[in-house]
């Protein structure tokens, strides 16, 4: 059976999630014709190196005990340079503002002719045609399915089992944070402040929400959907954005009159990218509630087709990343 | 505009075609057509009922055509506005001239609030407030919700318009 050697660059949930569910999901993954090797982790400050595979399990351990994922003090960077193997595993955090550490490990393992899996928007919404670029001049697969809406089928959807459909539109939630506390507001009549206290308390919310309310997270999967989807080389910066801090449980009670549902959505259509506050009737596919992210594409040859799932956590997450290593590598 | 319209027919052949051949030379969207065959009026002819879309410019052209060609009209209803659409707005939506910001929809001639329903929860918050807005067709109704967004967003007030789908 042919082995794949894989880095997972970034340990933090994503991170760990995947580490886990390469643990528990090893006989599956041979039975798609492959063997997972994990080579290397790194977080931001330690590594964990093993030429014949790191035991998992001690990584895992290591990072809850100490902190650390083990002795060694490579960076991400070293390791993709240095650690001979296929795939690196692209899971540090998010930075909107430069693309991060991110962008710099995705493009030196283009560069290497290594293939990447990430999670990472950041550098997809600042720089996407130059990563594409830099992964098709070298040969190496480019996969990004838990960029946009977690466990939610949309990148593969579109790219596989909705194959040669002229794609018209796109409209969505994409973030599940916006739309727990819009559905808890409505459900307890209760105002954006309560319900965004009450997000944080159950870890839905980040302490510093401005990235999921103002709309900015949502904004990068549309720009990573847009780029994908319709070539249309967007960056961040060209999405119209509003969040949903000025939305009042009033305006919700008086939406559900009317038979609406107030929902954080996301579109591009015919080269614009918005996403804002707007009404869905309530029995609408995308009306749905809690944390769930939701997708609606509308096509030429299937009509409109719509995909939900779960948005957020370590494990969904995860499971995207398995999913776009899988179809990499299969042999089935 | 949306017009119904009971007609009666002589019952001869032929009769319906030269009722709907005006409508649909002048441009006439023909709706729903139900020709009531078993009845006959007292007249002896028989009633058809028909709904179409049509110029408002045209109907009176209409109406003279059918009865060049000896079609009896015996009912005329129009309605003008045909397209519905709710909008909420969020913000303080009566101190920033409640009555300017429906003016800017009914000005168009072919849009109107047609309903607003207001909730001011407490001094000094913002207030939030449903607005109907009926149009003369789908593309006013979408040239109307956006000259609202223009005059909210001068007034610093949230649009939340429904999703594409819903016009659709």
């Amino acid at each position: 059976m042919k082995m794949i050697r894989a880095s997972i660059i970034g340990f933090g949930s994503v991170g760990q999630g995947a580490a886990q569910v390469f643990l528990q999901k090893k006989k599956e993954i041979q039975k798609k014709g492959f063997d997972l090797k994990v080579v290397a982790v790194a977080d931001s400050r330690s590594a964990a190196i093993d030429e014949k595979g790191l035991d998992l399990e001690m990584v895992l351990n290591s990072k809850k005990e100490n902190g650390r994922v083990g002795s060694e003090t490579l960076s991400g960077l070293e390791i993709i340079r240095n650690v001979e193997h296929e795939v690196v595993i692209e899971t540090t955090p998010t930075d909107i503002e430069t693309g991060g550490v991110g962008l710099e490990n995705m493009l030196t393992a283009f560069e290497k002719g290594m293939d990447v899996v990430t999670s990472n928007k950041g550098p997809l919404a600042l720089k996407y045609g130059e990563l594409a670029e830099a992964a098709q001049k070298n040969n190496a697969k480019f996969r990004f399915e838990a960029t946009v809406g977690g466990a939610m089928p949309a990148i593969n959807l579109i790219r596989d089992t909705i194959a040669g459909n002229s794609i018209i539109s796109i409209e969505g939630i994409l973030n599940g944070t916006c739309n727990y506390i819009l559905t808890r507001m409505m459900e307890e009549h209760a105002s954006y402040e309560q319900m965004l206290a009450e997000s944080q308390e159950l870890g839905i919310a980040e302490t510093d929400p401005t990235y999921d309310v103002e709309g900015i997270d949502a904004a990068c999967k549309l720009v990573i959907l847009a780029n994908y989807v319709f070539d249309m080389k967007a960056t961040y910066h060209d999405v119209d954005v509003k969040g949903i801090t000025s939305i009042t449980p009033e305006a919700l009670a008086l939406a559900q009159s009317e038979g609406y549902v107030i929902k954080q959505i996301g579109e591009v259509k015919d080269g614009l990218i918005q996403t804002s506050p707007r009404l869905v009737p309530e029995s609408h596919p995308l009306a749905v509630g809690g944390t769930l992210n939701v997708i609606s594409v509308q096509t030429d040859l299937a009509g409109t087709v719509t995909s939900t799932g779960r948005g957020a956590g370590s494990i969904e997450t995860a499971s995207a990343i398995l999913s776009d290593l899988i179809s990499i590598y299969r042999e089935d | 505009m949306r017009v119904s319209m009971d007609i009666e027919l002589k019952d001869t052949p032929g009769q319906l075609l030269c009722a709907l051949t005006p409508i649909s030379e002048l441009r006439g969207n023909l709706k729903s057509i139900v020709h009531h065959h078993e009845e006959r009026t007292p007249r002896g002819t028989i009633p058809v009922q028909l709904v179409f879309e049509a110029e408002p410019d045209n109907l009176d052209a209409i109406i003279e055509k059918l009865e060049e060609n000896g079609i009896g009209i015996s009912r005329v209803d129009e309605e003008r506005l045909i397209e519905e659409g709710a909008v909420i707005l969020i913000g303080h939506i009566v101190h920033t001239d409640i009555q300017d910001t429906i003016d800017s929809i009914d000005r168009t001639g072919y849009a109107e609030v047609v309903d607003i329903s207001l909730s001011m929860p407490h001094i000094n918050t913002t207030s939030s407030a449903s607005l109907k807005i009926c149009a003369v067709g789908i593309k006013e109704l979408h040239e109307a919700i956006s000259i609202l967004k223009d005059v909210a967003e001068k007034k610093d007030l949230l649009v939340v318009e429904p999703i594409r789908a819903e016009f659709s």
